[in-house]
C-alpha cells in the first residue's frame, strides 16, 4: 500500500478513536466541563498533561531545533522539564487545595481584586491564542505533506475535530482524548528512534545509543564523529555551544517558569480528586515527557549525522544529486530542502555546510518527519509519524481551546459581569466562546502572521513574567496584597514585552552587544521575573498588607486536608 | 484549623519549606550547575561517549528532575501523616 493511503487509514483510525471517547465522555454540567468533574486517576492525568504539554513544535520542530544548535538546543530540554519540578513542589499541591476552575480565579481570590482577575484572564487569553496558531499551523504541515491536501483543509480538519470533542466534552472528553493521543505520539515518536539508532550503533535504546560508537567499525563515538564533521563543514563543534553561558541560563530559566506559569496547563492539576494526586500527576506528567524528551537528543544527533553522510557521503566529498535517496526529493517538493540548480543539474555534487561550498540547505522541521524515510522504514511507520504530528497538535489545542472558553464564560461572564446566571447558561456560554475561539484560531493557522513560531517562544517569557510570581506570592508570601500584585504583574509583563518587541521587531538587527547583559529576547523573561518579585515587595512596603482573612485563607491553602471539589464558587 | 495547635502549623510548614528548597537545590544544581555554569569544566570528564557537562544538559538533569518530584511526593505524604493533615 502507498503511503498516502496508509496515512489515510492511519490517522483516519486516530480520528474515530478520539470522537468515540468524546461521545463515551460527554459534559453535563460545568465541573463536568472545566475540571471532568475533579475524579481524572494521578497516572491518567499525568499522561493527559504530557499530551497537553507537548505540542505540535515539541513533536515536529524540537529534535530538529535541537540538531542544529547542538548543545545551545539543551535550554529546551532542561526548559521544558524543568517547569514540572516548580509544579510539583511550589504550584500544584496548593492550587488544588484552592480548589478553584481558573488560574484567573486563584489571582482574583487571593488578590481581593477585579483588576487583578481582569489583568490575569488578559494574559491567559494573549497567551492562549499565539499559542494555538502554531498549532494549528503544525497540523496543516502534516496534512499537506503526507495526505497532500492544502495547508487550509488541513487547518480546518483539524479545527472541525478539535472542536467537535472540546464542544462535546469539556474537559472530560479531552482529558481521556488527551490520554489516547500521548499513546500515539509517544509510540511514533519512539519507534523510529530505535530503529535509527540501531541502524546507526547497533543500540537499540536512543538515550544511551547516542552515547555509544558508531556502528560502521570506525571505533569512533558518534559525538565525537559529529563534533569533528561539523567542525570541519563550519559549523560550531556539536556538543559545544555558541551562545553566552548567561544567555542559555536566562533562556532555560526563563522557559522552566513559563512553563510552570502557563494556564492550560496548570488547569490540569485542577481534574484530580485529591492534593496529594496533584503531586502524583506532576511527577507522572514528567516520567511521560522525560520519554519523548530524552529520545529527542538522540534523534537529533543521529539523525544530523545520517544527514551529513547522505548529502556529502562518507567521503565528505558531496553526493551527486541523482544519487540521492527518494526522501530527498520527497521533501524537495515541500521546500524543506533546497538544493542549487548547480546540484541539480549534475554540474556539482550536493554539499551542505556552513561556508561557501555550501549549495543544499536542509531545514529543521523534516529532522523527526523524515527520520522514518531517512532510516529506510516501512510505511506504516511514516504514517505513524503522521498520526503523532497531528495527535501533538490537537491534545495542545484542546487545552488551549478550554483555556479560552473558561476565561470568557466563567472568568468574564460568571465572575466578572452576570453573577446570576444558571450553570447551564454559563455551560452553553463555555461552548459558544470555545466556538468563537476555534475560529479566530483558524484564522491564523490559515493566515499565520509571520511571527507566529517566535511568538510561541515568547508566550513563555511573557507567562514568567507575569503569572508565575503573583501565584507563587499567593502561596508562599501571604501578606503580599493586591497592590503590590498588581504592580509586579504589569511591570513584569510590560517590560518583557516592551525588550521582546524592541529587539524582535523594531530593531531586529541589533546582537548581544546590545543586549541587555547579553541576554537574548527568548531569556528576558528570567530579568521580567525578577522585576515582577521586587516591585511587588517595593510596592508591599508602602501599602497595608493584605487584610485578616485572606492570610486565613492563605493559611489554609498550605496542607492537604479538607480539599473539597474544584467549583465555581 | 486541621492542626493540633499553631505551633503544629508553624512546624508542619517550616519542614515543607525546608524539604522544597533543598529538592530546589539538587534541582538548581543539575541544571544551571552541572548542565550550564559548570558544563565546559564537567565537559573534561568523559562519560561513556559523553561529554559529562553535555550528558547533564541533555540527559542528566531530566532524570535527576522525576527523581526530585518523587521523593517530594514520599516525604509530603509522610509529613501530612506526621501532623494528621493527610486526607484520609
Amino acid at each position: 500500500m502507498d503511503i498516502q493511503t496508509l496515512t489515510f487509514i492511519v490517522v483516519g483510525a486516530t480520528f474515530a478513536i478520539y470522537i468515540g471517547i468524546a461521545i463515551w465522555a460527554r459534559a453535563g454540567s460545568t465541573n463536568d466541563f472545566y475540571v471532568a468533574g475533579g475524579g481524572v486517576p494521578p497516572v491518567a492525568n499525568g499522561m493527559a498533561t504530557a499530551a497537553d504539554w507537548m505540542s505540535a513544535a515539541s513533536f515536529i520542530s524540537m529534535a530538529g531545533l535541537i540538531s542544529i544548535m547542538g548543545y545551545d538546543g539543551s535550554v529546551y530540554l532542561m526548559g521544558w522539564t524543568g517547569g514540572y519540578v516548580l509544579l510539583a513542589l511550589c504550584l500544584a499541591p496548593y492550587l488544588r487545595k484552592f480548589g478553584k476552575f481558573t488560574v484567573p480565579d486563584f489571582i482574583g481570590d487571593r488578590y481581593y481584586s477585579q483588576t487583578a482577575r481582569t489583568v490575569a484572564v488578559f494574559c491567559a487569553i494573549v497567551v492562549s491564542f499565539t499559542y494555538i496558531a502554531g498549532q494549528m499551523r503544525g497540523v496543516g504541515v502534516v496534512f499537506s505533506r503526507f495526505l497532500e491536501v492544502d495547508i487550509t483543509a488541513g487547518v480546518l480538519i483539524g479545527m472541525a475535530m478539535v472542536y467537535f470533542y472540546t464542544l462535546l466534552g469539556g474537559m472530560k472528553g479531552i482529558t481521556y482524548t488527551q490520554v489516547a493521543q500521548y499513546i500515539i505520539l509517544a509510540f511514533a515518536y519512539t519507534v523510529p528512534a530505535v530503529f535509527i539508532t540501531f541502524q546507526m550503533t547497533g543500540h537499540i535504546l536512543p538515550q544511551t545509543g547516542f552515547g555509544s560508537t558508531l556502528a560502521d567499525g570506525s571505533g569512533l563515538y558518534l559525538l565525537e564523529r559529529l563534533d569533528g564533521l561539523s567542525e570541519e563543514l563550519g559549523f560550531a563543534a556539536y556538543t559545544e555551544g555558541t551562545r553566552s553561558t548567561l544567555d542559555v541560563f536566562a533562556i532555560t530559566f526563563a522557559l522552566m517558569v513559563g512553563t510552570a506559569g502557563l494556564p492550560h496547563v496548570i488547569i490540569r492539576f485542577f481534574t484530580v480528586p485529591k492534593v496529594r494526586d496533584a503531586r502524583r500527576s506532576g511527577g507522572w506528567a514528567l516520567v511521560f515527557i522525560a520519554v519523548v524528551y530524552t529520545t529527542a537528543p538522540a534523534i537529533a544527533s543521529i539523525t544530523k549525522t545520517n544527514i551529513l553522510y547522505t548529502i556529502n557521503g562518507e567521503d565528505q566529498q558531496g553526493v551527486m544529486y541523482e544519487d540521492a535517496p527518494t526522501w530527498i526529493t520527497n521533501w524537495e517538493r515541500t521546500g524543506l530542502i533546497q538544493i542549487s540548480e548547480e546540484a541539480r543539474s549534475g554540474a556539482e555534487p550536493m554539499f551542505y555546510s556552513n561556508d561557501e561550498r555550501s549549495n543544499t540547505n536542509v531545514d529543521a522541521d523534516i529532522i523527526v518527519l523524515a527520520s522514518p524515510e531517512i532510516a529506510n522504514l516501512p510505511n506504516w511507520v511514516v504514517a505513524l509519524v503522521a498520526a503523532g504530528g497531528v495527535a501533538a497538535a490537537l491534545s495542545t489545542s484542546a487545552g488551549l481551546l478550554l483555556v479560552i472558553s473558561s476565561s470568557v464564560s466563567h472568568d468574564l461572564l460568571k465572575r466578572t459581569f452576570k453573577p446570576n446566571i444558571t450553570d447551564k447558561q454559563e455551560l452553553l456560554a463555555a461552548r459558544i466562546a470555545a466556538g468563537f475561539a476555534v475560529l479566530i484560531g483558524a484564522y491564523f493557522g490559515i493566515n499565520p502572521p509571520g511571527f507566529v513560531a517566535q511568538v510561541v517562544a515568547f508566550a513563555f517569557g511573557l507567562a514568567a513574567a507575569s503569572f508565575f510570581p503573583a501565584i507563587i506570592m499567593g502561596i508562599f508570601h501571604k501578606r503580599m496584597n493586591k497592590e503590590g500584585a498588581i504592580a509586579g504583574m504589569v511591570v513584569g509583563i510590560v517590560f518583557t514585552l516592551t525588550y521582546i518587541i524592541y529587539f524582535k521587531f523594531i530593531n531586529p538587527t541589533a546582537g548581544p552587544d546590545e543586549w541587555f547583559l547579553s541576554i537574548s529576547p527568548e531569556g528576558i523573561g528570567t530579568v521580567g521575573m525578577l522585576l515582577n518579585f521586587i516591585v511587588a515587595n517595593i510596592v508591599l512596603k508602602f501599602t497595608k498588607e493584605s487584610p485578616a482573612e485572606i492570610q486565613e485563607l492563605v493559611e489554609s491553602i498550605r496542607y492537604p486536608k479538607g480539599a473539597g471539589e474544584a467549583t465555581g464558587h | 484549623m486541621a492542626f493540633e495547635s499553631q505551633d503544629h502549623a508553624t512546624a508542619y510548614w517550616k519542614e515543607n519549606l525546608s524539604l522544597m528548597l533543598k529538592l530546589l537545590f539538587v534541582w538548581a544544581l543539575v541544571s544551571f550547575g552541572f548542565g550550564i555554569f559548570l558544563a565546559d569544566l564537567l565537559n573534561q570528564i568523559q562519560f561513556f561517549g559523553f561529554k559529562l557537562g553535555f550528558w547533564f544538559a541533555q540527559q542528566g538533569a531530566i532524570y535527576t528532575f522525576i527523581v526530585l518530584i518523587f521523593v517530594y511526593i514520599r516525604q509530603m505524604n509522610k509529613l501530612d501523616k506526621k501532623y494528621g493533615v493527610d486526607e484520609e
